[in-house]
């Protein structure tokens, strides 16, 4: 059984329909990695997940519940965290507020994970009591993802994580990822740098128009020369 | 030395209680601003129907023939405060959540609690009539009039304005600590930073929506009964207020408590301080002056005071549009 199981999802804002039978399917512990052109639904199918549009057919299973079409706020309790492309922090709040906010759903003592956040992301230790919009792009890039693991989460939706970081960043964050990865989370991802998500993708999602148009281990589909010639770009 | 006090008496003592009252009601307002994002014209309204829940316990009370060493009003006020919180959840529930649930668009908000402000008033008016009414149903208020060495004019101060200062500073002081220390005042500052990424993590909005509602609603309700303990109760008081309630909360920066509680002062204070007869205060200079000193001079006659808040909210407006503490901008 699959962590995380779309089948034949249409959905899309009011009447407008946006995705037209996009399939995905996650293993626990997989990095899926979606990517397509500007406009193929990528980011919609992230946010189809927890109820934000019209869900019309198909269906959303995770972990074996049904899941389709639940509310933003009901992603946490079903230990699913989102990080979104941008406005992921809440910026007058300290970076240690941050990591509270995240863990605002757990009665528990979270210190541990609190503990283990801060030594993932150093940086963001440091600046604990700095109010997080005053962080430079990619230590709140880091207070997104530290907030996004306070539930200890089995899933993680990324969008776009490396969206207006240089290259020198972007090769961090993925790094962040598979390390993150390797503590046993799935991580579900929206890419536009394509090539070097693959790379490090167990399963790969090309979408196009609202569906999948090769679905594929990320290996094959970075070999795949179809694949290569329209969508990575040669 | 006279005119020292003189100055103090009407000017200090009056800046700082008006301001105070300012300054409780901005702190409502810029909340509800913060989290559900619309101006709350009904807020004024919210003060004069929490006013009169004091009257009636009060009055009640008196009834009863119970007597307190403070005054029946002040004492009552909490229990009143939190009757009011719960009616402000009520008219929440009732008008603004339909809006919001709908996806109505802030103006839409403001609309329907400009409709709300019209209903209270009107409820007030149909059970309450218009006549003023005194707070202190059991015993006047006490005077205090503190001798100052070197002075014959004598310090006035009053029970109720004491008592105004003294629960400012306690309601600022636990304000801050439940913004800055517990989880859901931290769940609301995440909130009005960023509504989404907050629904995303998991806050439950409602109980965020729930706890501005009671802070602003029992703030009102303390606001609009100390007004009243200070001058009278009349159905259209706090309607005067919304004004520079607003004026209070723009400069402070919309969205930002700090700022509300800075903004209420520094309106309070110009306020007062442009009626104030500064010509007591120059006398013993009118030597050294190069004009004739009238009899009355101050900046603003009284009648035009709220000619003050609206200025210093065009000034704002123009030059520093997010206010004192970079707030949103409207």
């Amino acid at each position: 059984m699959s962590l995380l199981d779309i089948k034949d999802l249409h959905a899309g804002y009011g009447a407008m329909s946006i995705l037209k039978g996009v399939n995905l399917s996650l293993e626990a512990g997989e990095i899926g990695v979606i990517v397509g052109p500007n406009g193929a639904g990528k980011s919609t199918t992230l946010k189809a997940i927890f109820g934000m549009l019209n869900i019309t057919e198909g269906s959303i299973h995770f972990d074996g519940e049904d899941i389709t079409g639940i509310g933003s706020e009901q992603l946490a309790s079903h230990r699913i965290s989102f990080v979104p492309q941008e406005n992921n922090v809440f910026p007058t709040l300290s970076v240690h507020e941050n990591l509270e906010m995240g863990a605002y759903i757990r009665r528990d003592d979270f210190s541990r994970v609190m503990d283990h956040v801060y030594e993932i992301f150093p940086p963001l230790k440091e600046k604990r009591h700095q109010p997080a919009g005053e962080l430079s792009g990619g230590q709140r890039q880091m207070v997104a993802f530290g907030r996004a693991l306070m539930i200890e989460p089995k899933l993680i939706l990324l969008d776009e994580p490396t969206a207006g970081l240089s290259p020198m960043f972007m090769s961090q964050i993925f790094d962040r990822v598979i390390a993150i990865n390797q503590t046993g989370v799935t991580v579900a991802m929206v890419e536009q740098n394509a090539k070097q998500a693959l790379a490090i993708a167990h399963k790969g999602f090309v979408l196009a128009g609202g569906q999948n148009s090769y679905t594929d281990t990320g290996q094959n589909l970075l070999n795949n020369p179809d694949v290569a010639k329209s969508f990575l770009g040669g | 030395m006279n005119d020292l006090v003189f100055f103090l008496n009407k000017g200090i003592t009056s800046g700082l209680i008006i301001g105070s009252i300012y300054a409780l009601g901005a702190i409502g307002l810029t909340l509800i601003f913060g989290i559900l994002r619309f101006a709350h014209f009904a807020h004024g309204d919210l003060m004069t129907l929490g006013a009169f829940v004091t009257l009636i316990l009060a009055a009640a009370l008196a009834a009863l023939g119970v007597t307190l060493p403070l005054p029946l009003a002040f004492v009552v006020m909490f229990p009143a405060m939190a009757i009011t919180a719960v009616l402000a959840i009520g008219l929440d529930k009732m008008f603004y959540k339909p809006l919001r649930q709908a996806g109505a668009r802030p103006v839409v908000l403001v609309m329907a609690s400009v409709g709300v402000t019209l209903m209270l008033q009107g409820v007030i008016r149909l059970f309450a009539g218009v006549r003023s009414r005194d707070m202190f149903v059991e015993a006047p208020k006490e005077i205090y009039r503190i001798p100052i060495p070197g002075a014959t004019r004598k310090l006035v101060v009053t029970e109720p304005q004491i008592l105004l200062m003294l629960f400012t500073i306690v309601a600022v002081i636990a304000l801050h600590f439940f913004l800055t220390r517990a989880r859901l005042g931290k769940a609301m500052r995440a909130v009005s930073d960023n509504p989404d990424l907050a629904r995303i993590t998991g806050i439950n909005t409602e109980h965020v929506v729930w706890a501005t509602w009671i802070i602003g609603g029992s703030l009102a309700c303390a606001a609009g009964t100390m007004l009243s303990m200070d001058v009278t109760l009349k159905p259209d008081l706090s309607f005067n207020i919304l004004l520079p309630i607003f004026a209070a909360t723009i400069v402070g920066g919309i969205g930002q408590p700090y700022g509300a509680i800075a903004g209420g002062f520094l309106v309070g204070f110009c306020e007062t301080l442009a009626v104030f007869n500064w010509s007591i205060v120059l006398r013993p200079f009118k030597d050294e002056l190069w004009f004739d000193l009238p009899s009355n001079m101050s900046l603003v006659p009284t009648e035009y005071k709220l000619m003050v808040p609206f200025l210093i909210l065009i000034i704002v407006l123009i030059y520093r549009p997010t206010g004192i503490f970079k707030g949103r901008v409207l």
